[in-house]
Order: C-alpha cells, then structure tokens, then sequence
C-alpha cells in the first residue's frame, strides 16, 4: 500500500524524481496522450462518420460495415503497432496511423447502423412531408441516430486513449506510456502514478463524451426512453453471418 | 519492467555474425531463416503461452459473468451495481491496469496479475450480452414452455440459455478477440505470450522479422478465434440461419 501513498506523491510533484535529472512533467505527458488521442481520433472521424452515415442513408454495404468493422476489431494493437513499426520506423506518423485505422471500425458499424435502422416509417412521413434526401438524412436519420453513433465514438475513444498509452511499449516517447516503460528513472512508484493518471484520463474522456452525447440528443429521444448510462460502453455486434 | 529483458543480448536474436545471417544484419523485413531457427524456441512457445493466456481468461469470465447474469435474470437490483462496476473495469486502459494490480500483495509480475486484468476485461461484454440474450426470449416462449409443465430450471436450460446463444456467442466472440489483444501487453507484467517477442524485437533496436512475424501471428490468432466461434454459433443454433433463408 505504501507504494500507492508514494504514486500520489509522486502525482502531487508532478512528475518529478528526487535527486534524479529533470524529466517531462506529468501534466505534459497526460496532455501529450490527449493530443495525440484527439489527433487520431479526428482523422478517424473524419472517415468513419460520413462513410457509416451514408452506408446507412442508402441502405447498401451492410457486408462492408458490419463484418469487416468485426473482423478488423480483432486485430490486436500492439501487434498493428509493432507490423507498423517495422514499415514505417518509430514515430508519430506510425502511431497515429495505426490509432486511425484501429478506431475506424466501431465508428463506422454503429454509425451504420444507427441510420439504417431508423424506422421506415418515420423516412417515409419525412418523405410525403416532401423531404429531400438530404433532407431525411439531416432532419430525420441523423437526430435518430445520435444515440448509437455516439455510442460508436466514444467506444473508438477510450480504445484510442488505452491504445496510445501503448504505443511507448513500441518505442514511441511523448506519451504516459513513456513513465510506465521506464521504471528505473521513475521507479514503481511513478510507475503507478502514471497508470493512475491514465485510469482517471480514460475515465474523465468517457465522461465527457457521454455529457457531450446528452447535449446533443434531441430531446424527444431523452424523454422516450431513458437510457441506462451504460448502455453505450459496449460496441454492436452485428448479427454473425 | 526493463528488468524483465536485462537478460537479453544487445541485439536480440538478430543472430551472430557470419555470412549466414546476412539477412538480419541488414535488418530486412522478412528473415525467413530467423523464422525457422527461432520457431521452436520463440515463436512456438509464444503462441502457445497466448492461447493459454487467453482460454484461462475467457473461460474464468465466461463462468464469472454467467454466474452474474443468471442472479440479474432473476434478480433485477443486481444488473445495475454490476454493470456499473464491469464498466469502470472495462474503461481503465490495460497498460495502467497491469501496473496497478502489480503492487497488489499476491500479484507482481506474474501470470495471476496479467489473468485477473485480462479476465475482468471480459466481464463487462459477456454479461451484457448474456442478460440481453436472456431477456430478449419473448414471453410467449417462456409460457409455453410452463405451460408444457418445465419447472423454471427446465425452462432456463433447455428454453431460454438456447435461444440466448447467439447473443451469448456474439459476446464471447468480443471478449476472446479483446483478450487476445490485451494478452499481448500482459507481455509487460509476465513476459509470456506474443507480446514477449514484439517487446524484445523492439526493446533494444527494432528487429523488424519478429516484429511483423510475432505481429502477424497476434493478428491470425485473433481472426482464426474469430472465425471458430462463428463457425461454433452455427453449428450451435442452426435455427438462425434456416430462418434467414
């Protein structure tokens, strides 16, 4: 237990080693890890979104959204960071690739199906109201389908921040990571202080984003049916077939 | 844990210096040879450590969420406190996870604490989906069955658990390929598993034969486990799929 009182101290210094060389601040590396987390994240977004939401809007490419987001949800990332490593060296470029291409697949399968299974119904009062597409799309599918594809980025988000703590096991610095792979400068003390770190990091996106997703939730969603603020931590399995 | 490869030579298996390894020395992407000479001594035992790695987590999570989704059929309080508590297990980046559990009296670093994290890993996914496959067994199923005189023990076994399988399936398909993936940063704490190699081919200077050989490995396991429960849910339920026909 004494090595925990000594992780807080260690938080409460920063970072900071007695009697050791000065090393990068704690609070610097926790918001190295976010932005290299946002950064890939962002690139994620920017091609899972629109990709999954106009799948779903034309109700085409289940194949492509449902069995390759399962079968590429199993590729495990040390492992995508390690092949990266060996073709692309170590660095930046390496790990935000291999955090892009890991945290596409939730995204896009739950941003899929979150459009296509709006009820036809509604679509089809959206359309004899004289509706255009995109119309439907902006007006009725995607307020629909906030839930589930919120549900989708925050499972590619935590995924994304655990991830990049990783990436200093495939030798990339500038990250949490970085204190955990190196024990004899921090020894366990700051050992535990960064896995600390990292469980209140992860904790503390997971959070936000789930205020984010109650602000963006039409309201007629909320009161329909209160949703259990779990509900969203697991991603979709697509019915195997 | 840079104890863990104190033991190492400088340039890990990169081989030694006659013409033989010409390969290695030149750092190439794919080593042929090195593969073939560290087989049995590396890659082999790796994998085996992985799949034992993974069967012992998945197996004592399966039992563990099982047990916990069968008292929230039943009991409806339960679902709540354990979905809370499996939530915040599963939100906690495994990295930081290995390394708290570490100082824990009992653990270390040793395979119970690369297990205890990879098996509460497994708790949030499995015991969703087993509840939500339970509850979603329509009402008329569960009279019928009553109505045929099954005492609620029957009607759990032989009623509601099959028409479950599917969901349970589909969660136990999550799991498996999220532990096969986080055993490989148990590598950290119990040197063991695939992870060992991809850590040791980077610990020094980047080995790249290993890290896209014991790389490719983590990735065809994960896809091979993948496949089998598929292939196992079909062979399980095949009511699923005469109806899709």
């Amino acid at each position: 237990m004494n090595n925990f009182v000594e992780a807080f101290k260690f938080i409460g210094r920063n970072g900071q080693v007695p009697g050791a060389p000065p090393l990068p601040s704690l609070v610097h590396l926790t918001l190295e890890t976010l932005k290299i987390a946002g950064i890939a994240m962002a690139i994620a977004l920017v091609i899972a979104i629109p990709l999954g939401v106009w799948l779903g809007h034309i109700h085409r490419g289940s194949f492509v959204a449902i069995n390759v987001g399962n079968i590429w949800r199993a590729l495990p990332s040390l492992a995508v960071l390690a092949i990266g490593v060996a073709f692309l060296g170590i660095g930046l470029g390496n790990v935000l690739l291999a955090l892009s291409v890991l945290a596409v697949p939730p995204m896009i399968t739950n941003a899929y199906v979150a459009v296509d299974g709006v009820d036809r119904d509604f679509v089809d009062a959206a359309r004899g109201m004289g509706m255009s597409g995109w119309e439907i799309l902006r007006k009725v599918e995607l307020p629909l389908g906030i839930p589930l594809i919120f549900a989708g980025i925050r499972t590619s988000a935590l995924f994304v921040v655990s991830t990049t703590t990783i990436s200093a096991l495939t030798g990339y610095s500038g990250s949490l990571g970085d204190i955990i792979n190196n024990e004899t400068s921090y020894h366990l003390s700051g050992v535990l202080g960064a896995a600390i770190c990292i469980a209140v990091l992860a904790l503390v996106v997971e959070f936000a984003l789930a205020g984010l997703q109650r602000l963006v939730t039409p309201r007629g969603l909320k009161l329909a049916g209160r949703e259990d603020a779990t509900s969203a931590f697991v991603p979709i399995v697509g019915e195997s077939s | 844990m840079t104890v863990v490869f104190a033991a190492a030579p400088v340039i890990p298996n990169f081989g030694g210096g006659s013409s033989q390894f010409a390969c290695e020395r030149a750092n190439r992407l794919f080593c042929p040879n090195w593969v073939s000479r560290n087989w049995a001594t590396v890659l082999w035992p790796a994998l085996r450590q992985h799949v034992e790695l993974t069967l012992i987590a998945v197996a004592i999570g399966f039992v563990l969420s099982t047990a916990l989704a069968l008292t929230a059929y039943r009991r409806h309080w339960v679902e709540r406190p354990v979905l809370i508590i499996t939530a915040i297990l599963y939100t906690i980046p495994s990295l930081a996870l290995f390394e708290l559990l570490e100082p824990l009296p009992g653990f270390g670093l040793s395979r119970t604490t690369a297990e205890v994290a990879l098996v509460s890993y497994t708790l949030l996914i499995l015991f969703r989906n087993t509840l939500t496959g339970l509850r979603e067994v329509p009402a008329e199923v569960r009279d019928a069955a009553r109505g045929m005189g099954m005492s609620d023990r029957q009607s759990l076994l032989r009623v509601e658990l099959p028409l479950a399988l599917p969901a349970i399936i589909a969660g136990l398909r999550i799991a498996t390929v999220t532990v096969i993936s986080l055993a490989t940063v148990a590598s950290l704490i119990d040197n063991e598993g695939l992870g060992s190699p991809i850590l040791a081919a980077i610990s020094n200077e980047v080995f790249k034969t290993e890290l896209i050989v014991a790389g490719g490995m983590a990735v065809l396991l994960a896809l091979l486990a993948d496949g089998l429960l598929v292939l196992l849910q079909r062979r399980l339920t095949p009511w699923t799929r005469a109806r899709a026909v």
